[in-house]
């Protein structure tokens, strides 16, 4: 039996970011459904009321996916935008200890061979068969990985910021070339609630995944910071490896 | 899949992970505690007056963000006839049940007055013909209601300044409340309330027109507050007087307007 490789990879500052960003997403998205319930229809353009017409019409969430649990809007935005503050200053906090410290260079962009089409189509392969990196593959970030994480944090989050304040009438009147942007203020709170759901089907993947992967090993990492890499199929395990992983954190 | 050899084991310590039995369930029922608490418990924490006093400072937040951003005279976006909504939805009262309104609507709202007072060395009572006859100003503005909803309408009113200035407001003012003619709930007439800086701002108005024609009753007959940098709520309709003040807590239930004293934010300006 060779000894498991461990290896440092989420620093305490990533680790308390993330579940203090998985406490707010899960908070704002809940408290916007409620908001959204207040008027289940998205519009595009400038305009958009009961009787004009609807770009799409959901007609509400249930009750258990909004926060709170009842119909109380002024709750539900309190809890938005204190939570969205929090999620500005913790995202903020992210991005300048992540690109100071290398995070983002290091471990999130992806190389010119990884983002090379016959690459990432061979990694969407690989997941669609539930087969993941192992061994010493499993070292750094797989390249799907590294997209999904990069989709969320450079375009999702910052869309999701801006389309929010393009609703809010004062922004407006600060910064009008908001609503030049995104079309209106309706347009606006569509593409609101997209980048919302896209976040949401991201969180799904990325829990999904946790649990495909090993959900203790996986959990563990974010806790812990240390994270055991899933044994090679191969017996023989690179003996410099080893040591690399036991000598040394990365 | 996994050579057998290497299947994890269910009980007992696990070799690749060092995690044993008794602390993954300790881990799993952790996260359900969690989860309940996060799921079950945020109905009552959001009840809870300490709770809703931390959540507050969001709002305080974002009143004295949009302030800074603002400056005072930044203008709302205006827009041109081929934008108007083809229908301007009226929400809230849209017909006021009390006798005296009822009764000034009757008249044609001849009868009707706006009492400008409080802190002002000179009080008036302004009749709708005095105030059509002051200098207008037309402006076609988004209204935002707090739903989510928007409407483009046509507004032709008196600016607010030209009435503050005319009672010859106090320098102890620092508010503006509005008292309104409708009772969204028996005995709560309708009030709201702003800032000097809204107050004074170039499109906030007194509208007596809506898309050129006066004021339908749906929308606030006979003259509504116009105060575009804010969301819906705060556009009080069926005006029956405005009083500057130095502050609103001794005013009904103290938050500066209906809303307000039903929860929602008192700076509207998102």
């Amino acid at each position: 039996m060779t000894a498991p490789i461990s290896i440092y990879r989420h620093s305490l500052a990533t680790r308390l970011m993330h579940w203090l960003n998985a406490l707010c997403l899960f908070l704002v998205l809940m408290s916007g459904l409620q908001i959204f319930n207040a008027d289940p229809q998205l519009y595009w353009g400038s305009y958009g009321a009961n009787t004009d017409p609807a770009a799409f019409a959901i007609g509400g969430f249930p009750h258990w996916a909004t926060l709170p649990g009842e119909r109380d809007l002024a709750t539900g935005r309190r809890i938005h935008f204190f939570f969205a503050w929090l999620l500005v200053v913790n995202s903020t906090a992210f991005f300048a200890v992540s690109f100071a410290s290398g995070h983002v260079r290091r471990d999130l962009l992806p190389s010119r061979a990884e983002i090379a089409p016959k690459h990432v189509l061979h990694d969407i392969g690989e997941h669609l068969r539930l087969r993941f990196p192992r061994g010493e593959a499993a070292r750094h970030y797989n390249v799907l990985q590294k997209l999904a994480y990069l989709g969320v944090l450079f375009i999702l989050g910052p869309l999701i910021l801006a389309t929010g304040l393009t609703m809010s009438p004062a922004m407006d009147a600060a910064f009008p070339w908001l609503l030049n942007l995104f079309g209106g203020r309706q347009s606006a709170r569509t593409l609101h609630f997209i980048a919302a759901a896209l976040v949401v089907l991201f969180i799904i993947v990325h829990l999904a995944m946790v649990l495909l992967a090993g959900p203790v090993r996986e959990l563990r990492s974010m806790i812990t910071g240390r994270y055991v890499l899933p044994p090679a199929d191969t017996t023989a395990v690179d003996a410099a490896a080893v040591d690399a992983a036991t000598g040394r954190a990365d | 899949m996994p050579p057998p050899g290497r299947r994890r084991a269910r009980t007992g310590v696990d070799r690749r992970t060092g995690v044993d039995g008794s602390r993954r369930r300790l881990l799993w029922q952790g996260g359900a505690v969690f989860g309940g608490l996060l799921l079950g418990g945020c109905d009552g924490l959001t009840e809870s007056p300490s709770v809703t006093r931390v959540l507050e400072s969001a709002e305080r937040l974002n009143y004295a963000t949009q302030r800074l951003l603002l400056g005072r005279h930044s203008l709302a976006r205006e827009f041109t006839e081929a934008d108007l909504s083809p229908v301007f939805r009226s929400n809230g009262t849209s017909r006021p049940g009390t006798e005296e309104y009822q009764r000034l609507m009757a008249g044609g709202f001849t009868e009707w007055r706006l009492a400008v007072g409080g802190l002002v060395a000179n009080p008036m009572q302004l009749t709708l013909d005095s105030l059509r006859a002051m200098p207008a100003r037309t402006q076609i503005t988004r209204h935002d209601c707090v739903e989510g909803w928007s409407a483009i309408g046509r507004w032709t009113g008196v600016p607010l300044a030209t009435i503050l200035r005319s009672a010859r407001m106090l320098p102890s003012a620092r508010f503006i409340v509005f008292h309104c003619a409708d009772q969204l709930e028996r005995g709560a007439p309708y009030y709201e309330s702003i800032d000097l800086d809204d107050a004074f701002h170039p499109q906030t108005i007194l509208a007596y027109d809506l898309n050129g024609r006066a004021l339908p009753v749906a929308n606030g007959a006979p003259l509504r507050l116009r105060v575009e940098r804010q969301l819906g709520y705060k556009q009080a309709k069926y005006l029956m007087g405005l009083e500057a003040v130095e502050r609103f807590d001794t005013i009904r239930g103290g938050k500066g307007g209906f809303w307000e004293d039903r929860g929602y934010a008192w700076y509207a300006g998102i």
